[in-house]
């Protein structure tokens, strides 16, 4: 599915901040439709894959902090859900 | 700067061994995600205190400062912030959940491999 303005800009973000080896971002919004937090527009709720060197060594909640925080006001205004699975190369 | 939601969170986890902040509660989630943490607590039966955020929109914002989490559930094992949703059942899977709350002394069900 091609992403919307709000996956485009994710991607975005998340490529500047952690230059992943790989990256995935899923709108499954439509899942949630009518759901209390879904946008009518759409492109609230995603989950990303995301492989990078940089999360080599961290634990969990570490890596899951780096994306959140590449995301920004992103997450904290427009995204409802975001589910993260981020690995290191390799993991 | 003292903020009283955030002290009254602080008390909570520091008070209660396993804390679960959750959108319902254990026996009604209002949230897949939030259900999803509660049963995996419960299938390995480890007592938990749920605090429902929806309670007030003051402890909805006020965990997520208190954490700096953007997201809920949020998981406290003896004061200590273990995770959101992806990183309890990612632990629960491989094995981690389990080995931590034995290091921390928290009662649980061994689960059958």
């Amino acid at each position: 599915m091609t992403l919307g303005p709000v996956g485009r800009a994710m991607e975005e973000r998340l490529r500047a901040a952690l230059q992943p080896e790989h990256l995935e971002i899923l709108d499954q919004s439509h899942h949630h439709a009518g759901h209390a937090g879904a946008h009518p527009e759409g492109e609230s709720h995603f989950h990303v894959v995301i492989v990078s060197q940089a999360f080599a060594g961290k634990p969990l909640v570490q890596r899951h902090r780096m994306v959140n925080e590449a995301l920004g006001d992103l997450l904290k205004e427009r995204i409802h859900a975001l589910s993260i699975t981020a690995k290191a190369p390799g993991e | 700067m003292s903020n009283p939601v955030h002290d009254w969170i602080d008390s909570v986890v520091k008070s209660n061994d396993v804390v679960l902040f959750m959108k319902g509660t254990k026996e009604q989630p209002m949230c897949g995600f939030s259900g999803r943490v509660a049963q995996i607590l419960q299938y390995l039966d480890v007592p938990f205190t749920d605090v429902n955020v929806l309670a007030s929109d003051e402890l909805r914002q006020g965990i997520k400062e208190y954490t700096n989490w953007p997201t809920i559930p949020q998981l406290y094992v003896k004061g200590e912030f273990i995770g959101g949703c992806d990183i309890v059942t990612e632990m629960f899977q491989n094995g981690e959940l389990v080995k931590l709350l034995s290091d921390k002394g928290i009662p649980h069900r061994a689960p059958t491999a």
